[in-house]
């Protein structure tokens, strides 16, 4: 058995670093600094490390040739997922780029609030250092925040502040969603505020807190079912903060149309306050399952974030047009390339197309795919670098064992490979 | 291959060769001296002009907050779309174009090598991978500190040069840099404490350092460690009419140690005349003329679209409101930095956008020394690095700049001595300033020059008058020997190297920083060092250390 200490994690998001695992075989068990989602990721155990074709066990060069043949016939091939480490978008990339794939990551839709907010106004936003160091007042808009990123309290905001005299005395304020524990309960016992509203009622209720920042009137005593009075004492506790942050989940928002205008409004209203003469900065949480690390490698490799088409010969970015799960219900699509290195429980859609599935080893089917390639995971079966959820940080992450698993950029390459019979572009 | 390219004119100022006709011989990616045996493969180079791959000495071309740049505006990249080819990747241009792009378009201009100057040390790992995504191009870059809040805690605590030496190489081996960059020294911190501008001698609310102190002790720290590039500095008030002042007083204040001023152009500006905005390039030459320990960047601007893309968020905050299109990020780095990102369409109708184009050219003319002024744009910042050819043919081209100036703002035009001056910059200085005064300054070995033992980069071009036409499309690039470019274009492809420094520290210095990065940051200071792997373990990228200079460390 071995022990392994200060363990980077791809799974939480926050890019914990304090892991201690313990592995024997090909056992994992998180010893010391676990959560939920860590032991999840950590300890899953493997399954059939064997490549299939039609669920028959070939090797993995037979594999990977069945593939290219799947990909090189392909009138309009998608990648969908794209979970998984740096090397591995990089060799996704390369491969969407040879045969005109749509490049879909899984989390777009929730990422898209994000992204039209940026490609629209930007915003002010900091990192996680940051907060634990500065944030005196934390407005949580939207998002419970324990359940996407069960340290972050413990790790960012009751532990020690290089500039704050006294941690217990930060501030906490819920807006929408309300707590689902207590971890945002200051050791102490003072509980976070909570102004409680509907997920439908947010960009109402935003958009008065705004108004009240900027000093506007606002006639109506409620709004979203929040009474304005608590509004503008929020707002008023927004202006006087020496270091406020204001954090959202991209994908906790709730509303399923135009949740990017809350985002947006949150942003607007972080720039007001930054030029009222207040410092104050937003904190989008997002960072799971590759989500940035695709949008960061897609983003230097084409310019966009990861929904782009090849199919031109050069990438064309459209965060609608490009929804592989759209694409292929209009049946615009003709073969599915799906990659998920982290998560077993992340299977492709369910459709009719030709399948290939480079999934993390131990992944299940209803409908085995016509080619499925157990891969290593980031992390744990090999090196790489994966973003946390500030988007400025990247980590890297250790190898931890050694299962016989290839990694996503060996599998991609080969079928990449297997395509061209020749190397890469570069 | 023996590879012989015969009878071009040949500019190498690193060998004192200026114009003169020579054969080049090139074996194993190296020159060398005039073999016995007869050449494999021969270029006739009879009328064409031979220098070295240029260089780039300060260019942003790896890190967050170019990559913010690159993914705000999708519309300044459907504009300019790259296709796949057989043998290169597809990928966008414009202001700020992807990684792949990036590489093949300075191949593309004789570009062999490329710098980023802005690395942060918590994001030095992305900046590294985007670099190791540009092909063709050698690399590296200057870690940013002088805003961390470690560096102004053990100045606070009046802790002494050496361990601001050790804490300095630290950085520069943990984040894989050849030199240090200090951006308004101070102030990002400073904007975290809602200090919305520093002057050269105000204190940090917090701390009580000044930008003056911060800039004395990271020069210092440079000098004895041996570092080749003199302390990097972005300096306060970038941007501020009056702020000639402040660059003067940087200057002054930095009491004979090397120090590199760059962008200075941005830093170069007055308060005289009707709209209180004047040049100062002439008071800045003068002082760099007379003080041979600084150097210097120019961050030339060149009208048209753009984005600015800096570490300096106080500053960049500051400049939102002139966001065009208007939409505009800043951020606060963990305890480490900051970023700014804001577009500019820099206009020759405007004013004040004229004027900056005036004082960028009178600083070029009016500074005698080439070995001590570079040419840039601080790409992306005054103008995307594709722009270069033009600069040179303003720099180089008299009758053509005064063209561009009768038809810039009139009553910029009134406010600059630009038509007055005469001078044309030569090829060798051109060469100079690009090639060998770039690699000189940097502390590249082997780099930058055309004598037996240097690597075999190349650019040949055919001597044009039109000299905007001559340097956007070399006949031919050479990288460590092999040819990637032939008529403008990239027909081979391959990668260049990573250029760093591994200054020696006092191991103990990692003690005090384990518990500081246990105690405050949320990354163990293990995982925060990059390690060679890291680098090099795809295949493709490799590191080349350059030693220290006569330091006492």
């Amino acid at each position: 058995m071995t022990e392994i200490n200060e363990v980077p994690s791809p799974f939480c998001g926050v890019g914990t670093d304090d892991l201690t695992v313990q592995v024997e075989g090909s056992t994992i068990r998180l010893t010391h600094n676990g959560c939920a989602v860590n032991a999840m990721g950590f300890e899953q155990t493997l399954g059939d490390k064997e490549a299939k074709i039609d669920g028959k066990t070939v090797s993995l060069s037979g594999a990977a040739a069945r593939a290219a043949e799947f990909l090189y016939s392909a009138k309009q091939p998608i990648i969908g997922g794209c979970a998984t480490d740096v090397n591995g978008m990089r060799a996704l990339l390369s491969l969407a780029d040879r045969i005109g794939a749509v490049v879909d990551n899984m989390g777009f839709n929730a990422a898209r609030n994000n992204f039209l907010t940026l490609q629209d106004s930007g915003w002010m936003n900091t990192t996680l250092a940051e907060v634990k160091n500065r944030c005196d007042v934390l407005l949580v808009v939207g998002t419970d925040l324990e359940t996407v990123v069960p340290r972050f309290f413990q790790r960012y905001l009751w532990d020690n502040a290089m500039h704050l005299a006294d941690v217990q005395q930060r501030q906490v304020v819920y807006l929408g969603k309300a707590p689902s524990g207590a971890a945002s309960t200051s050791p102490s016992g003072q509980k976070a505020q909570v102004l409680a509203c509907d997920d439908a009622a947010l960009p109402e209720v935003v958009a008065v807190l705004r108004a009240l920042v900027k000093g506007q009137p606002i006639r109506a005593e409620q709004a979203g079912g929040i009474n304005v009075a608590d509004l503008q004492a929020l707002a008023d506790k927004l202006l006087a903060a020496k270091y406020g942050v204001i954090t959202w989940g991209a994908g906790a928002l709730g509303i399923n149309n135009h949740a990017e205008l809350i985002v947006q409004t949150v942003s607007e209203m972080i720039k007001d306050i930054n030029n009222k003469g207040t410092r104050c900065s937003g904190l989008p949480l997002a960072g799971k399952e590759g989500d940035l690390t695709a949008n960061q490698v897609c983003g230097w490799t084409t310019g966009y974030p990861a929904r782009v088409s090849f199919y031109k010969s050069y990438p064309i970015y459209d965060p609608y047009l490009y929804d592989s799960k759209t694409m292929i219900s209009n049946g615009e699509a003709d073969v599915l390339l799906w990659v998920q290195a982290f998560n077993v429980n992340a299977k492709p859609p369910l459709c009719d197309i030709p399948t290939i599935v480079v999934g993390r080893c131990g992944m299940a089917f209803d409908k085995e795919p016509d080619v499925f390639i157990p891969v290593g995971t980031p992390g744990i079966d090999h090196v790489g670098h994966a973003y946390r959820t500030d988007n400025v940080v990247a980590i890297r992450l250790k190898k931890l064992r050694d299962a016989g698993l290839p990694s996503t950029t060996e599998v991609l390459s080969a079928i990449e490979l297997a395509l061209s019979g020749a190397s890469h572009a570069n | 291959m023996l590879i012989k390219l015969t009878g071009g004119k040949v500019y190498d100022p690193a060998s004192g060769v200026a114009g003169v006709v020579q054969d080049v011989y090139i074996q194993d990616g190296k020159i060398i001296g005039k073999p016995e045996q007869p050449a494999d493969k021969e270029y006739d180079c009879r009328g064409k002009v031979l220098m070295s791959g240029a260089i780039d000495m300060h260019t942003h071309i790896g890190g967050g907050k170019g990559n913010i740049a690159r993914t705000m505006l999708p519309e300044d990249h459907r504009i300019d779309p790259v296709p796949r080819t057989d043998i290169t990747r597809s990928g966008n241009g414009h202001a700020m174009p992807s990684t792949y792009v990036t590489g093949y378009r300075y191949a593309e201009m004789g570009y062999t090598a490329a710098f980023e100057p802005a690395v942060l040390p918590i994001n030095a790992r992305q900046a590294h991978m985007e670099m190791g995504d540009t092909p063709i191009l050698d690399k590296g870059g200057y870690v940013m500190l002088g805003s961390d809040d470690y560096l102004l805690r053990i100045l606070t605590a009046k802790k002494d040069q050496k361990a601001i030496n050790d804490y300095v190489a630290f950085t520069i081996n943990a984040a894989k840099a050849i030199g240090v960059k200090v951006v308004n020294p101070g102030g990002i911190n400073a904007f975290k404490f809602n200090q919305r501008k520093l002057d050269l001698d105000e204190q940090n609310a917090h701390y009580g350092v000044t930008p003056r102190q911060i800039l004395q002790v990271l020069a210092t720290a440079v000098k004895e460690l041996g570092i080749s590039h003199p302390l990097h500095v972005h300096g306060c008030n970038l941007g501020v009419p009056g702020n000639v002042q402040t660059t003067l007083d940087t200057i002054q204040g930095i009491g004979g140690l090397p120090m590199h001023l760059t962008h200075i152009q941005f830093h170069s500006y007055g308060t005289e005349g009707d709209f209180k905005f004047s040049s100062g390039a002439a008071q800045i030459a003068e002082a760099v003329n007379k003080n041979k320990n600084i150097t210097i960047d120019v961050g030339q601007i060149l009208f048209g679209q753009t984005v600015t893309a800096s570490g300096d968020n106080m500053r960049q905050h500051a400049n939102h409101k002139f966001a065009n299109p208007n939409k505009w990020v800043c951020m606060d780095i963990e305890c480490d930095a900051g970023c700014g990102v804001v577009p500019f369409k820099y206009q020759d109708q405007n004013f004040v956008n004229a004027l900056q184009w005036a004082i960028g050219l009178e600083t070029f003319l009016l500074v005698d020394d080439p070995w001590r002024i570079f040419l840039t744009t601080d790409h992306p910042n005054g103008a995307p690095f594709t722009s270069y050819p033009h600069l040179i043919r303003l720099l180089m081209d008299r009758t053509f700049r005064n063209d561009v100036l009768s038809r810039i703002h009139p009553e910029a035009q009134k406010m600059t001595t630009l038509a007055s001056i005469t001078r044309e910059y030569t090829l060798d200085e051109i060469a100079i300033m690009t090639r060998a005064g770039a690699a000189k300054l940097i502390g590249l070995q082997n780099r930058g020059g055309l004598a037996p033992g240097y690597f075999a980069d190349i650019t040949v071009y055919t001597d044009n008058a039109n000299r905007e036409a001559m340097f956007e499309k070399p006949d031919y690039v050479f990288k460590d020997g092999e040819l990637v470019v032939v008529d403008g274009k990239v027909i081979h492809t391959k990668w260049g190297t990573t250029h760093i420094a591994k200054p020696n520290y006092d191991a103990s210095v990692e003690k005090d920083l384990k518990d500081y990065f246990d105690k405050y940051l949320t990354m163990k200071l293990g995982n925060f060092k990059i390690s060679d792997d890291e680098i090099t373990e795809d295949g493709r990228g490799s590191l080349t250390a350059h030693p220290t200079v006569g330091g006492s460390a």
